[in-house]
């Protein structure tokens, strides 16, 4: 039975996003966490964008805050975030980690500690190889591992690297994620 | 990432000695990193045990008890020292539009820099300061638990790869001059004027077991609590409450906040996005 989601993504994110998150309606009974890179950014207007498309409430992880079913959490920009044994958000503003904060391999491995093999973790398009070495740690860890087919994605490189170094056996095509994950959570 | 020694199997045993390890750091030389966010601990733990040729936390143990050199290694690692100038722009544009005309009312008044690093916004305060005519009627204390970078924050020089985002920031912030004004270059570092540094004791402080120094009008720390958990950032920001005056100003980083905090009804906030409070008078 699993108990988190959680997702990496940088170029190309933002439409693979709003094509899987679109899917879940207000039932789906796992939390979602997002890392995203879009930079320096603002999150404010991407959250509010994302609302308006989805059933599920999203909205910015804030430290401390307790992970809920029935939600989608994003990482604010600039800050790498963890998630807690006690299932609780915590933030730093450690050095970038491939290039980037917030990292996808620093959510997932934390991730990974926290809820091992309640965890499914996704790696879509973008054009780094942040997430490979997390994806690989949830796989250690006992959880499910699965990437965005590299060939359908608008930036092959972060799932042909997670494919690389993770190993993953689930390849899917943009429009069969969410399928999978709905599948996942209910199972 | 994870050190190879720890996987799932025996991932309860790695939660076990990091637990010990602090208690051990603790004991021996007084750092309290216990109430730290532990995901955070567990990763600069296994950074550190990748560098040095151990196979263990117990091991990590022993020498740290032992070696002091070593320990001052991993207190580095343990202490965040990222930071830049006018770091968040639109914080010190709304320091300069919110709570500098209030500075102003006092003949005189005492700043609470905490947790100043390496000093790169102590001296975009300082600048603030000046610009607004106030540097020389108040006093700043930046503190740090960590002296190996409060040498650096007195010294006042960086480096200056870094010196274009700075301007930019500075820029953003509403700063009035030049930043290059305030500084020398030389041999590819910055040096700041020392009439910055004048008005600025820099002094070894612990949030974790020291308690209140002074009586001050405004407190910043910024980005410090998310380090810490509930239980530690409470207790700290029962600190800054003793230390402000009635109406002190407190200042936290973007992503903190006193909501849901034991002292949420003690402050009212200035300016929400900003993380900027003060004090009510009870």
């Amino acid at each position: 039975m699993y108990k988190a989601i959680v997702i990496g993504t940088s170029y190309g994110g933002l439409e693979a996003l709003k094509i899987i998150l679109s899917k879940f309606d207000n039932t789906f009974p796992v939390p979602i966490v997002i890392v995203l890179h879009i930079g320096d950014h603002n999150n404010e207007t991407f959250v509010n964008y994302m609302n308006t498309i989805c059933s599920l409430e999203v909205k910015e992880a804030e430290s401390n805050e307790k992970i809920k079913a029935g939600t989608i959490y994003f990482a604010p920009p600039n800050y790498h975030l963890l998630i807690e044994s006690d299932f609780t958000f915590s933030l730093t503003t450690d050095q970038k980690h491939n290039f980037s904060r917030p990292s996808i391999d620093i959510l997932f491995e934390s991730a990974a500690w926290a809820y091992s093999k309640n965890l499914i973790g996704v790696v879509l398009t973008g054009a780094n190889s942040d997430g490979a070495m997390g994806l690989k740690i949830i796989k250690e860890f006992g959880g499910m591992i699965m990437i965005q087919s590299p060939c359908s994605a608008l930036s092959p490189a972060m799932p042909r690297a997670a494919l690389k170094i993770a190993k993953p056996e689930i390849k899917l095509k943009l429009e069969d994620i969410a399928d999978k994950l709905i599948d996942l959570a209910y199972s | 990432m994870a050190h190879s020694t720890y996987s799932e199997s025996n991932s309860d045993l790695l939660n076990i000695e990091i637990q010990l390890l602090l208690q051990a750091i603790f004991l021996r030389y007084g750092y309290d990193f216990r109430n730290y966010s532990k995901a955070h601990i567990k990763r600069r733990v296994l950074h550190r045990l990748g560098t040095s040729m151990l196979s263990s936390v117990s091991q990590l143990q022993d020498r740290i008890l032992r070696d002091r050199e070593f320990f001052n290694e991993f207190l580095d690692d343990l202490s965040i020292n990222v930071t830049e100038m006018f770091r968040d722009p639109e914080f010190y544009k709304s320091l300069r539009e919110k709570i500098i005309p209030k500075l102003r009312t006092y003949a005189f008044f005492k700043i609470w820099h905490a947790g100043c690093s390496t000093g790169e916004e102590v001296y975009s305060l300082s600048i603030l300061l000046k610009e607004e005519g106030l540097l020389d009627r108040c006093q700043v204390y930046a503190t740090d638990f960590n002296r190996k970078v409060l040498g650096i924050a007195k010294d006042g020089v960086y480096q200056k790869s870094e010196i274009e985002q700075y301007e930019k920031n500075y820029l953003l912030s509403g700063g009035t001059c030049k930043l290059s004004d305030y500084y020398k270059s030389r041999y590819g570092s910055i040096i700041f004027d020392k009439e910055l540094s004048n008005k600025i004791v820099f002094a070894d402080h612990n949030l974790v077991t020291d308690t209140v120094f002074a009586e001050v009008n405004l407190v910043l720390c910024r980005n410090v609590l998310i380090y810490f958990e509930k239980g530690l950032q409470d207790k700290v920001i029962d600190l800054f409450y003793e230390s402000l005056v009635p109406s002190g100003i407190l200042c936290l980083g973007t992503k903190e906040s006193i909501k849901f905090s034991r002292h949420e009804n003690f402050f009212e906030i200035v300016d929400e996005k900003q993380k900027i409070f003060k004090k009510k008078i009870l």
